[in-house]
């Protein structure tokens, strides 16, 4: 019997195939109640490690025998303390994270939508630990990349195996919950950076304007991505269509839930704008459009393979923060009893605008815990 | 303050600052004092959470170019 180390990728299988698993996460429990794994096959029981000092055997008792077992802690220090004594103990099967929650944080799944109408195809980028979605579209040896997360390796890896350049990065909105990689992505492979110019007035670099009517085209095959201004959120946040087939949201329309309009400070200023958005603008769209949302916040929004997407006509009869006919009910349901904010959310806010540049140890713990973009998260 | 004994644990990782401090404690008279320095940014929460579930008393602590002390009486 031996311990064994499990990566982020690992779980990250694990987790999207609904297999079954046994996570003991050894946080303090303040940290374990602001964020942990989820998933379908996956039961948890959190006990600090600082409460198995003198031994493990209380905990044994409430450890199922003979199910895969994964120790989780913030780093993995602990998680390895911990695990090492369950295999002394003589259970089998047991492992730790490696890298901890960090990296359980960082990890990017990427997934394929599907094919576009003239060649090329569309791909999506799970991040499973912090509920954040990318997409990279992909045509005639170019790339776009779209909600670009900070781990801009991924996405030049990516683009290197299937052997196209990428020449823009857009992001959505500017971001609160996440650091954005649009820049520094387009910094290293040479892309132009879009943003919308509204959410932009306060940035510190030189940008591209994404603004409704200025179409983007990626590869020799005209897939058009076609900005739709899209406010709520923030005030400049901009949906896109792809290819006529796809309608990325960004955070103003997830699959269970809305977006919620205060993380920039001015909730009751952006309720009239996220209402119009989600009940007149987007309605004026084809309802067959395939809705991929720049987050999801709960598993059951996961869909096979780890896929988050649903289509339009199925969100305007399913999705709560579609179907609130009273405008007053559908203010309070956006500005009163929100989510608490993301971790450190303001100081996100100031590194995506340039106006701040923290050392990448110090970026990993700002981005910390869950999104929670959307209004509802239980 | 006057303290007892000082567990440095400084440059250590999350077991090692808790550990250290928790057998120390082991050896400490009720009443006394217990200093620990730590650099662990992830010690403050879990320091907090350990003293409070053994009962003991966290007097205090601080923070100062990146070294946190804690300040722990054996109950």
């Amino acid at each position: 019997m031996e311990l064994r180390t499990m990566t982020a990728k690992e779980l990250t299988t694990i987790v999207l195939a609904k297999e079954e698993i046994f996570i003991l996460d050894v946080r303090n429990e303040t940290d374990f109640n602001d964020w942990k794994i989820e998933g379908y096959g996956v039961d948890i029981l959190n006990i600090p490690y600082f409460d198995l000092l003198d031994g493990v055997d209380d905990a044994l008792d409430k450890i199922p025998d003979g199910k895969k077992l994964l120790v989780v802690c913030a780093k993995e220090g602990s998680s390895k303390f911990v695990a090492e004594q369950i295999v002394e103990a003589g259970r089998s099967n047991v492992y730790y994270l490696e890298g901890g929650m960090k990296s359980w944080s960082e990890h990017l799944e990427p997934v394929k939508v599907g094919e576009l109408k003239d060649g090329g195809s569309l791909f999506q980028f799970v991040r499973v630990g912090k509920g954040c979605l990318s997409y990279m579209v992909i045509s005639g040896g170019e790339a776009a990349v779209i909600d670009t997360a900070r781990m801009t390796e991924v996405f030049e890896q990516f683009a290197r195996e299937q052997g196209v350049q990428i020449k823009h990065t857009l992001d959505t909105h500017l971001h609160a919950d996440h650091i954005s990689g649009g820049r520094k992505l387009a910094e290293n492979t040479g892309a132009t950076y879009w943003l919308p110019p509204k959410d932009a007035t306060e940035v510190t670099f030189n940008y591209e304007k994404l603004e409704e009517g200025r179409d983007i085209t990626v590869g020799s095959t005209t897939i058009q991505i076609q900005p739709i201004y899209s406010p709520g959120h923030t005030i400049g946040s901009t949906s896109f269509i792809i290819d006529n087939q796809y309608l990325l949201t960004g955070d103003i329309l997830f699959i269970e839930s809305i977006g919620r309009p205060d993380l920039a400070g001015l909730a009751e200023d952006w309720v009239g704008d996220l209402r119009e958005t989600l009940y007149t603008r987007y309605k004026e769209l084809s309802s067959e459009l395939i809705v991929l949302p720049a987050h999801f916040g709960k598993v059951t929004e996961l869909g096979e393979g780890g896929r988050v997407m649903a289509k339009l006509s199925d969100l305007y009869q399913k999705n709560p923060g579609l179907n609130i006919g009273d405008e007053q009910d559908f203010r309070r349901t956006v500005t009163k009893n929100l989510p608490p904010q993301p971790n450190a959310y303001q100081e996100i806010r100031q590194t995506n605008m340039g106006k701040i540049t923290p050392d990448e140890d110090k970026q990993r713990e700002m981005e910390i815990g869950p999104n929670r973009c959307a209004v509802h998260d239980n | 303050m006057k303290t007892d004994m000082t567990v440095d644990t400084k440059g250590l990782a999350c077991p090692m600052p808790i550990v250290k401090a928790k057998k120390a404690l082991d050896s400490l008279e009720a009443g006394q004092i217990m200093e620990v320095l730590s650099t662990d940014k992830g010690s403050l929460n879990d320091f907090q959470a350990w003293v409070k579930q053994t009962k003991h008393e966290l007097i205090s602590h601080e923070e100062k170019d990146g070294v946190y002390t804690f300040y722990v009486r054996k109950i």
